[in-house]
């Protein structure tokens, strides 16, 4: 793409596209040309299963101003979970 | 100029040509029906993928009396809708200039086989036009460059990777063809200051070019299916650069 400013997190999780639930192994994310967001660039998140090819992918596309909401949204979430004592264990998640 | 009593017809399919290192890759091929000749173009598809504005691009070169050709430059990415394909792409920070250039090399070759065709000119836009322009300074046998709005022909020591280890500026002396570059003077990759720099040094090794640089048009001005399609522009555009072609690549159809 255009910027070519992308970073890759491995990630353990599940995505959702169409009727059907899938493994998600990693979040690519990347400040670079949208497919539908009617802007030139924006902050993509694609949670992806590489090893299953490119159609196992949920993706979303972020203005700059949703994406540091969502950040901060998902970082007062975890917080707030952390401070009740509920956040799991990765290990005991991964382990379901 | 197309006449309405013209004769018109047109092939357009994919086809398996081979690439960098001897890869079978695909391909979509568009032509005039007719014994020619007829001048070639290597169609550069964008960063997004190998998409139906570049099918649509393609024919319309053909539409032109062009053999085009525009090969999926993520045919190794695997396969899927062009989106989800582009969008793999995007994540691993872009395909490899050299692989580019084996892929671009091939698809020229393909066309220098047919007994139809001329001369030779290679069109792209985004990060296609970054590598039409590579094409035409590393490549023999490209005869004219339509350069649209290349982004990161000129980079920084610190944008540069081992997919993309020199800018492309770099190559401007052994630019070998004619160019035309078109470029909107709200893009930001390449911003106008870019594009000048782009422009002096193309002057400095006194290369053969016209830019066009448009007020009220940013980064795709020609994309329809995009808020950045500027109507009067990209009729502009398309009609500068078709008047280039056809003076550079139909003049004189011999090779």
């Amino acid at each position: 793409m255009c910027t070519m400013i992308a970073h890759q997190a491995k990630i353990q999780g599940r995505g959702k596209s169409g009727q059907d639930w899938f493994e998600l192994r990693e979040a690519n994310v990347s400040y670079d040309h949208p497919y539908d967001m009617p802007l030139e660039h924006a902050l993509n998140i694609d949670f992806v299963n590489e090893a299953a090819g490119p159609g196992a992918r949920v993706a979303v596309e972020l203005s700059v101003d949703a994406a540091r909401k969502l950040v901060q949204t998902i970082e007062a979430v975890l917080a707030q979970a952390d401070q009740r004592g509920v956040l799991e264990d990765k290990h005991q998640a991964a382990n379901r | 100029m197309y006449q309405t009593n013209q004769y018109e017809g047109m092939i357009a399919e994919t086809a398996s040509i081979q690439g960098h290192k001897g890869d079978m890759i695909n391909a979509y091929v568009a032509r005039p029906l007719g014994t020619g000749p007829f001048p070639g173009m290597v169609v550069i598809h964008h960063a997004p993928g190998w998409d139906e504005w570049y099918r649509e691009c393609t024919r319309r070169f053909a539409h032109h009396g062009y053999v085009a050709i525009s090969p999926n430059l993520y045919f190794r990415d695997g396969h899927g809708t062009p989106e989800d394909v582009g969008a793999k792409v995007r994540a691993g920070g872009g395909i490899p200039d050299e692989q580019v250039l084996g892929d671009l090399d091939g698809a020229k070759n393909l066309l220098r086989s047919l007994p139809y065709v001329g001369k030779i000119g290679v069109f792209g836009t985004c990060s296609g036009g970054r590598h039409g322009f590579l094409a035409a300074c590393r490549l023999k046998g490209f005869d004219a460059l339509v350069e649209c709005w290349g982004g990161r022909v000129v980079q920084s020591k610190e944008e540069l990777t081992p997919k993309q280890p020199v800018a492309p500026i770099d190559y401007t002396k052994d630019l070998s063809c004619p160019m035309i570059g078109l470029f909107g003077n709200d893009d930001k990759s390449p911003s106008p200051e870019q594009v000048n720099q782009h422009e002096a040094e193309l002057k400095k090794h006194g290369k053969n070019y016209e830019f066009h640089r448009y007020d009220g048009a940013g980064h795709g001005f020609f994309y329809y299916d995009r808020p950045a399609y500027r109507q009067e522009q990209a009729v502009d555009g398309w009609k500068k650069l078709f008047a280039f072609c056809d003076k550079t690549l139909k003049s004189e159809l011999q090779r």
